[in-house]
């Protein structure tokens, strides 16, 4: 009974990590079309970069978000110099992407050194809270916490603000937007801004759960794809429910068939795709 | 000329022993060599077929444990080869049925699963994959009683191959089954108005592309003597995947010039350069840049606008008279 | 089409031929063996192949400081002779690792080589060593190269997989008193030697192991396995992880309320000195087996750990004490063949029959399979002065690859497996 309330409230605390990471690459996925290799060492340059803040004082959350902002930053320079160029040359933007990512590696393990690098709880949230029958971390839960207010966010942006009707406008078809009037490229720069930004912001947050550590982003990025394209790229909702598909999947298959243990993650997305290739709640075909 | 060129090409691969007296270096060469027979393979589907696949190290590694389950079961070396050779082209089909459903980015997340799936398999599946210890053989096989264990005979056992693989290349661009498959990449739908059968066309040349990258496993296998769950990787699809990208896919010489560029820095510059990743990213991003078609179509294409502008410079200096010349 | 394009694009192959041919031949350049001077002895070529690159960087790393400090130290000067350290990155994997131990072997002609880290590296070059009759100083635990499958140039001065966990569960069920336990680990051949060896000691003085549990290698969160740990009568837990996973376990072993409930005894990786500064308060209180441990006061000892503070401003740990042995190791061997490496098989005889009796981890020498014998020392995880340290509790002396068992009973039994030796339900 413990185990499956455990693996129960654990899947959802990692579907909200997961949300956090996949959603920025939906976004970017959906709008821009660029499948972004990067996004894992994103996840991993923005919890490093958290690191050093941390280090240098500037306390827990304070540094989630400039770990977030410096992140997004980065992310703008790379889609103005690199990416922009490349619209619609998806092979081009394959080889951009992961020999970013192989850059990015590197500067991390050069700077930042091999060893992993964990990050302390914050006082007030380091504690175990009792649910039912069993006790669970409160930092974790407090992860879903922050993913659903997240997630609420982004929805409010996409469907009640201007700019998210751009947003959905560029989504459903890009060439009609840019005849509409709607300034494409900005706005694809703010979108792989957020993107790299809630990426990175998801990495310091994985942080005293996951650690910090050379390899996390070929950990993660996997997981990004499955999760957004198991959803179906472009949609919030896609991101959010496959999250949360995810993540049960990972707990529970591993609990029950470890032997099968990377095929359980991958197999579910391999049987949607093959039945429905745009996701479950995608609005792209490729 | 352009016979010339070849010729020399020929001439210093067949010589590369004579000229390359360390050991060390031939071995770097016969690497080059496989890792350029895995790139054709996977720019059958990648340049020609506008299909890219990131699972194609599963077919890969199948090979290499295909084969050297059967020889450690007993069976001759030269069965084993061709038994690895026609189970990898099978599973090709199951992975082209699967994938061909969808295409671009679909259609590389789902043989993205299948390569993990494999991988998945090697590393789970200890009583017959060794899991992360891997399989090992004992012996290269010796065709007509010729040992292939120094580097010298092996080297050569391995230009063969890639020298067929390059002339079959050729032949299959440039048959009507080549033709279709880049019809299909450039315009898909006018195919199947005109009656092609899109999908059958893209299936056969998964077919083919499986075939060559078995090829390929086979001799990596022999070349090793050993198989782990790495060469399944998502890290070995994806760096065969960036040669073929980084030298030029739809051409032949691009996948060859990208397996020479990755293998070498990787190799021969990671003994000078502590830091041989960042330069392979760096040199993936110049690539993009200045040459985003691929390095051989790119640096043509430099060495033809170089040509065009020295000869411009050229007829500025010559008055041409009224009425003569032109374009 | 035009002619001028053709000609163009075939200039540029014969170019990118001519390139090619250009690099190569710098290279075999730089390669070739230039005569060395008659008068005195050429210096000797240490080869190290690790880790620089990639997540097992952070051992990799710690084995190249080890290495290097032991040589500056004697001034890159042995038995008279200079020493010249090459040293190879493997990237982690088996491919990476045939390849430079090629270069090291082939092209830079070594003379001795210290490495690999993994046992998949070490299993995937061990025919070609074999083969090129090279002396290997090998950090990899696996087994049977040093038992059923022995390789004639091999030398092990770290442990085998099982070697340190053979004395941990005699703590653990004599001096804890430790009755069931769960062991978990990850999911391959390190994690299974390491449990194996443990379940065989523990159950044979009436221990009994009542689940096994095996994570992936790349596991961020614990938890489904975590939820498995409950059972009647469970007293303890035992883990084998290696890397920087330990760290992450401990971390999610206490935010789940089991640091309270079961105490954690784990093997040499598990509790590795190196990793105290990464360990949160998490960790205090865990019990780990290891060959070497910063506590033990040898002279030797004080000096090394002096001089790995100095470099790198961090308590050295285990991986980096097994190649600084490997550094002592080689100058006794040499010192015991005049200087001469020329012979390799002499030289291996050499290598393999080096007693020490003052070392970082005390007094040690070889079984006739190459692999070490000397102390293990128990440590617990504690807070001293507001830092972690890691104290000796007990130390085991003169401890073989095969514990107390008969050498020959040991080699009868399978490998150490997943499934060996099974669980009694």
């Amino acid at each position: 009974m413990n185990l499956w309330l455990i693996l129960a409230i654990n899947s959802i605390t990692l579907g909200g990590l997961l949300f956090l990471l996949s959603a920025g690459f939906s976004l970017i996925f959906g709008l821009m079309r660029i499948p972004n290799l990067t996004h894992g060492s994103f996840f991993m340059l923005g919890a490093y970069l958290g690191v050093s803040f941390l280090h240098a004082n500037f306390g827990f959350w304070l540094s989630a978000i400039l770990g977030a902002l410096s992140m997004a930053a980065i992310g703008g320079v790379i889609e103005r110099l690199l990416l922009r160029r490349l619209a619609g040359q998806e092979l081009a933007q394959v080889l951009v992407t992961l020999g970013l990512s192989f850059m990015i590696a590197d500067f991390c393990l050069m700077v930042w050194g091999g060893d992993p690098i964990p990050i302390e709880t914050p006082d007030n949230l380091a504690g175990s809270v009792p649910i039912l029958s069993v006790v669970f971390p409160s930092y974790r839960l407090a992860v879903v916490a922050i993913a659903v207010v997240i997630a609420a966010l982004l929805w409010l942006m996409i469907d009640r603000t201007r700019l998210g009707a751009m947003i959905r406008a560029g989504v459903d078809d890009p060439q009609m937007a840019r005849m509409v009037g709607i300034r494409v490229s900005r706005l694809f720069s703010v979108i792989f801004c957020l993107g790299a930004g809630l990426a990175g912001f998801a990495g310091f947050m994985g942080g005293p759960i996951l650690s910090v550590y050379p390899g996390l982003d070929g950990d993660m990025l996997p997981l990004a794809l499955i999760v957004v394209i198991l959803g179906g790229t472009g949609s919030l909702l896609g991101a959010l429910v496959g999250s949360f598909v995810v993540g049960f999947l990972y707990n529970f298959g591993q609990a029950v068939f470890p032997e099968l243990a990377y095929v359980i993650l991958f197999l579910p997305m391999l049987i949607v795709l093959v039945i429905r290739p745009q996701g479950l709640f995608g609005r792209i075909a490729s | 000329m352009k016979r010339v060129a070849l010729i020399l090409a020929l001439a210093a691969l067949a010589t590369v022993p004579l000229w390359i007296t360390n050991s060390y270096y031939v071995n770097v060469t016969t690497q080059i060599l496989i890792s350029a027979i895995f790139a054709l393979g996977l720019n059958v589907l990648v340049g020609y077929g506008g299909l890219v696949s990131l699972g194609h190290a599963g077919l890969f590694g199948f090979t290499c444990y295909a084969c050297g389950w059967l020889i450690n079961a007993g069976v001759g070396q030269l069965p084993s080869a061709i038994a690895a050779i026609l189970l990898t082209v099978a599973l090709a089909g199951v992975f082209a049925a699967l994938s061909l459903r969808a295409t671009g980015i679909t259609f590389l997340m789902i043989t993205l699963a299948l390569g993990q799936i494999m991988w998945g398999i090697a590393y789970r599946w200890i009583s017959v994959t060794g899991g992360d210890n891997g399989l090992s053989v004992s012996a290269r096989p010796a065709p007509f009683g010729l040992s292939l264990e120094d580097p010298v005979p092996f080297y050569y056992a391995t230009l063969i191959a890639f020298l067929v693989v390059v002339v079959a290349m050729y032949a299959f661009v440039h048959s009507p089954l080549g033709a279709s498959l880049r019809a299909t990449r450039d315009q898909p739908r006018r195919m199947t108005t005109l009656g092609y059968h899109v999908w059958m066309i893209r299936f056969l040349a998964f077919l083919v592309s499986g075939l060559v990258v078995a090829i390929a496993g086979l001799f990596f296998f022999y070349y090793n003597k050993f198989v782990s769950p790495y060469a399944l990787s998502l890290t070995t699809s994806a760096e065969t995947l960036l040669m073929v990208i980084a030298g030029g896919t739809g051409t032949l010489l691009g996948p060859i010039v990208g397996a020479a560029l990755v293998v070498i820095v990787k190799y021969v510059v990671s003994a000078y350069v502590e830091r041989w990743n960042m330069v392979l990213g760096a040199i993936f991003v110049a690539i993009v840049l200045f040459m985003p078609e691929g390095l051989v179509p790119g640096s043509t294409r430099l060495v033809r606008r170089a040509y065009g502008y020295l000869r411009a410079r050229r007829s500025r200096a010559k008055p041409v008279a009224q009425g003569e010349g032109g374009p | 089409m035009s002619k001028r394009t053709l000609r163009r694009r075939t200039f540029l192959k014969g170019a990118a031929a001519g390139a090619a041919a250009g690099a190569f031949a710098g290279g075999f350049a730089a390669g070739f063996p230039w005569a060395p001077a008659i008068a005195e002895q050429a210096p000797i070529k240490v080869g190290l192949l690790t880790v620089l690159t990639g997540p097992l960087a952070q051992g990799g790393l710690q084995m190249k400081q080890g290495l290097s400090l032991f040589f500056e130290e004697k001034n890159y000067k042995i038995a008279g002779r200079k020493v010249d350290l090459i040293i190879g990155d493997t990237g982690g994997n088996p491919a990476g690792t045939k390849a430079k131990a090629q270069e090291l072997i082939e092209r830079d002609k070594i003379d001795v080589m210290c490495g690999p880290l993994a046992a998949f590296e070490m299993l995937a070059i061990s025919d070609y060593v074999i083969e090129h009759k090279m002396p290997t100083l090998a950090l990899a635990g696996a087994e049977n190269v040093t038992q059923r499958k022995p390789n004639p140039y091999f030398l092990r001065v770290s442990a085998t997989s099982s070697q340190a966990m053979h004395p941990m569960a005699d703590y653990a069920r004599k001096e804890m008193g430790l009755k069931k336990v769960i062991t978990i680990s990850e999911d391959f051949a390190f994690g299974y030697e390491q449990i194996g060896g443990f379940q065989q000691v523990f159950e044979d003085e009436g221990g009994r192991v009542l689940k096994k549990l095996w994570t992936p290698i790349v596991t961020p969160d614990y938890t489904p396995f975590l939820a498995q740990i409950e059972g009647a009568g469970l007293d303890g837990v035992v883990q084998g992880f290696a890397g920087s996973n330990p760290i992450r376990f401990m971390q999610q072993y206490a935010n789940y309320g089991l640091k309270k409930k079961y105490p954690v005894v784990g093997g040499e990786t598990a509790g590795d000195d190196a990793l105290l500064k990464s360990f949160g308060d998490d960790a205090i209180g865990l019990v780990s087996a290891c060959p070497y441990s910063y506590a033990y006061p040898s002279e030797s000892n004080k000096r090394f750990v002096a001089g790995m503070v100095k470099m790198t401003g961090y308590l050295p740990g285990f991986y980096a004490a097994a190649l600084y042995m490997d550094g002592m190791v080689i100058e006794d061997a040499l010192k015991k063949t005049g200087g001469k490496t020329d012979n390799p098989d002499e030289f291996m005889k050499a290598l393999r029959a080096v007693s020490v009796k003052e070392s970082p981890r005390g007094p040690f020498h070889f079984d006739h399979f190459g692999n070490v014998v000397g102390n293990i020392f128990i440590r617990k995880v504690e807070k001293k002065d507001g830092k972690l340290a890691n104290p000796i509790l007990k130390t085991y002396h003169n401890v073989s690859q095969f514990w107390t068992y008969p050498e020959a009973k040991f080699l009868a039994q399978p490998v150490y497996s997943r499934d060996w030796p099974p669980l009694k339900s």
